[in-house]
């Protein structure tokens, strides 16, 4: 475990930078939205009116506290001790959810009548969609072309949930591009529309909101933890990262835990030096992307990387600045997994625990033997989303059948 | 002085100022555009670099930055283009414009020490926050005499835009309307209502007033109310069609430009 300099502060600062990574590079047409934002968010969250809806969503809405599970079998094969938390049984399936029901309620008392989010494997556009549909609002969700056809399950499912899904046909087709899309769309739609972001991304107060709504995912860990092991505290916590919203909600209540070890997960795509990665920090330099200071996969010239990973929602050429600050300063080590790692992965747990997980958490399960957990230690890892709900992921669909068929 | 700030003070009306973007529509074209524009009467021009993913723009800009990334061109290759065209007679006032990350990843300092050399006057870099200008770029800015432009829009509060005149020089870029470049709505009654608002204002700065700003009409109108405005996307649609830059480009200037009295104050 690296020695880390005591005060380093692992909190956003009152100019919105984590370390110095973070702030809002936004154009002047985006600037008092953001600006509204970052003035009004702390109070409207502290209000207890506030609190008490956002709570009473979250448990009898959304279904939390979600279980922490101990993976028996899992935890045999690997020779450790391994706690799955299940986000996959949050309502719509996966982490994204807490997130949407915080913002929207924030819409809502910023008066804001329009929903616009961009997303790449659907989740989070289900999630955004499946808020709005709750609370009568508009929804326009922005995804990438490549991604529509990879995760259509989803496509159907937003378009049930009464929310128009727009193709976002430039660049990679992906993640990135339709986050380009919807901040154009904020730009044209600046009076009546609040922008749901689906990661710890873009400018503050974005990063710091959304990891706060997340922040519920290691609450209830400690708790749960407690109530399981006797102790709160992990000796590590495993999570994958594409903009890494469910990792900053898994972290956060251990950032200043310094015996808590905290695993971050990249997608390695075809491999970290293939030239098809989406393995940020391994490939990245920092830099300005979608309104934050953070770490990115670009061109000397300071032109976005495509990235490349199987997994749509891993398939992001950057990260969220505060885990480009827990990178730069060690306090997170940061792997990665390739797409048939994480194939695998998926399909051994599915195997052995009976989960069917989401291709980006299982790049979280896909490295679990290399992070040094002995049989004392206890990890926990997750945020899955059952695939069995909406029919299946076409890629695992593909990569199934090409098993069978050899 | 400055070539912005003695373009204003004896031109005070009715300056046309031009976006093209560089490497677009050919990686070489970047030097012949520009004297084609002082040769047809634009007043200043804006130089765009090009980049993967601009937010603030719509899809003519967007299209235009994608071909010209593809043509090769970037932060270095402008610059080296740029280099001499004081020598041979380019004595308009010329801005660069883009986003900041590609600057960045240049480096700030010399990038701006290569603006000073080639003859590179103002910098618009849109999504470069206020703060980190003040607090890291502004004294490099200003060691290589560089006027940094900012930006103003209808929802911008008029003590945003008082801050903004106290920290800028050369112009204000008034953006016309909620909206990423290239619209096509024209300049609207809701529109005027905003540009007489900020007239009224007695900004220390001269403006221009950019965004869905294509042809004579409304040229003149956005003239009205301002010092002068920007084209941008309706230009770039004219280098796309155009069979021959050198008849193409005076032809649309010398059209948005009919009538206009320039540098007599109506
Ligand atoms: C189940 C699941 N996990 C993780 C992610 C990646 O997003 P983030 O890094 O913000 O958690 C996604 C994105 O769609 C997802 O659906």
């Amino acid at each position: 475990m690296e020695v880390l300099e005591e005060n380093i502060s692992f909190q956003v600062d009152e100019n919105g930078y984590y370390g110095q990574f973070g702030g809002a590079f936004v154009p002047e047409m985006l600037h008092p939205n953001v600006e509204e934002l970052r003035t009004r968010y702390l109070d409207i969250m502290a209000d207890p009116g506030f609190q008490a809806e956002f709570n009473g969503l979250l448990r009898h809405y959304v279904g939390r506290p979600t279980p922490l599970y101990l993976a028996k079998r899992l935890s045999e094969k690997f020779g450790t001790t391994i706690y799955l938390k299940r986000e996959d049984l949050c309502h719509t399936g996966a982490h994204k959810v807490n997130n949407t029901i915080g913002q929207i309620l924030l819409a809502q008392r910023l008066g804001k009548k329009r929903i616009v989010a961009e997303t790449g494997a659907g989740q989070h556009g289900v999630a955004t969609a499946t808020v709005c549909a709750l609370m009568g609002v508009e929804c326009i969700v922005y995804m990438g072309e490549l991604d529509i056809e990879r995760q259509a399950p989803n496509v159907a499912r937003m378009k049930m949930l009464g929310a128009e899904v727009r193709p976002a046909t430039c660049g990679s087709k992906t993640l990135k591009d339709a986050t380009n899309e919807a901040m154009r769309h904020w730009i044209n739609n600046p009076a009546d529309t609040h922008y749901i972001i689906g990661s710890v991304v873009g400018p503050h107060p974005y990063p710091d909101m959304v990891t706060r709504f997340q922040s519920v995912i290691s609450a209830e860990m400690k708790t749960q933890l407690k109530e399981q092991t006797g102790n709160s505290n992990p000796d590590f916590v495993v999570a994958c990262v594409g903009g890494g919203s469910n990792a900053a909600g898994a972290f956060y209540h251990y950032l200043d835990e310094p015996s808590v070890q905290l695993i971050a997960v990249e997608a390695a795509g075809q491999g970290v030096d293939s030239g098809h990665s989406a393995a940020t920090t391994a490939l990245g330099k920092p830099g300005v992307l979608h309104g934050s200071r953070t770490i990115l996969m670009q061109t000397e010239d300071g032109q976005v990387v495509e990235p490349y990973s199987l997994s749509a929602g891993l398939d992001y050429p950057g990260i969220g600045p505060v885990h480009a600050h827990l990178f730069q300063t060690g306090r997170a080590r940061f792997l990665s997994a390739t797409d048939d790692e994480a194939l695998k992965a998926s399909f051994e747990l599915a195997r052995i625990e009976g989960i069917i997980p989401a291709l980006e958490t299982s790049h979280a399960l896909a490295i679990l033997d290399r992070i040094g957990a002995g049989k004392d230690d206890v990890v926990v890892a997750g945020y899955l989303y059952e695939v069995s709900l909406i029919g299946c992921q076409l890629s695992v669909i593909r990569f199934f059948n090409s098993l069978i068929q050899n | 002085m400055n070539r912005i700030e003695k373009l204003f003070a004896s031109q005070p009306s009715g300056n046309l100022n031009v976006y093209f973007t560089a490497g677009f529509p050919g990686v070489g074209d970047t030097r012949r555009i520009l004297s084609v524009l002082q040769e047809s009467g634009a007043d200043l021009v804006e130089i765009g670099m090009p980049y993967s993913d601009p937010v603030a723009d719509g899809e003519t800009i967007q299209l235009s930055n994608q071909q010209a990334l593809e043509n090769g061109m970037t932060v270095r290759l402008l610059l080296e283009q740029l280099e001499g065209m004081r020598e041979d007679g380019i004595t308009l006032p010329v801005l660069l414009m883009g986003y900041i990350n590609p600057v960045i990843q240049f480096g700030i300092e010399r990038f701006c020490e290569k603006c000073a050399e080639v003859g590179v006057d103002g910098l618009i870099l849109p999504d470069m926050p206020m703060d980190v200008y003040l607090n890291e770029y502004k004294a490099i800015f200003e060691k290589y005499g560089l006027l940094n432009i900012f930006l103003v829009t209808p929802q911008t509060s008029e003590a945003r835009i008082r801050q903004i005149d106290q920290v800028s020089s050369g112009f204000i870029y008034t953006v016309s309307s909620a909206s990423v470049t290239g619209s096509q709505s024209g300049v609207s009654d809701n529109m005027e209502a905003y540009f007489e608002r900020i007239d009224a204002m007695n900004l220390r700065n001269p403006r221009l007033i950019g965004f869905g700003i294509k042809d004579n009409v409304t040229f003149e109108k956005a003239c009205r109310y301002a010092q002068g405005a920007i084209i941008g996307s309706a230009f770039i649609r004219v280098l796309q069609e155009s069979q021959d830059l050198g008849t193409d480009i005076p032809d649309f200037i010398h059209s948005v430009k009919a009538n206009n009295h320039a540098g007599i104050d109506v």
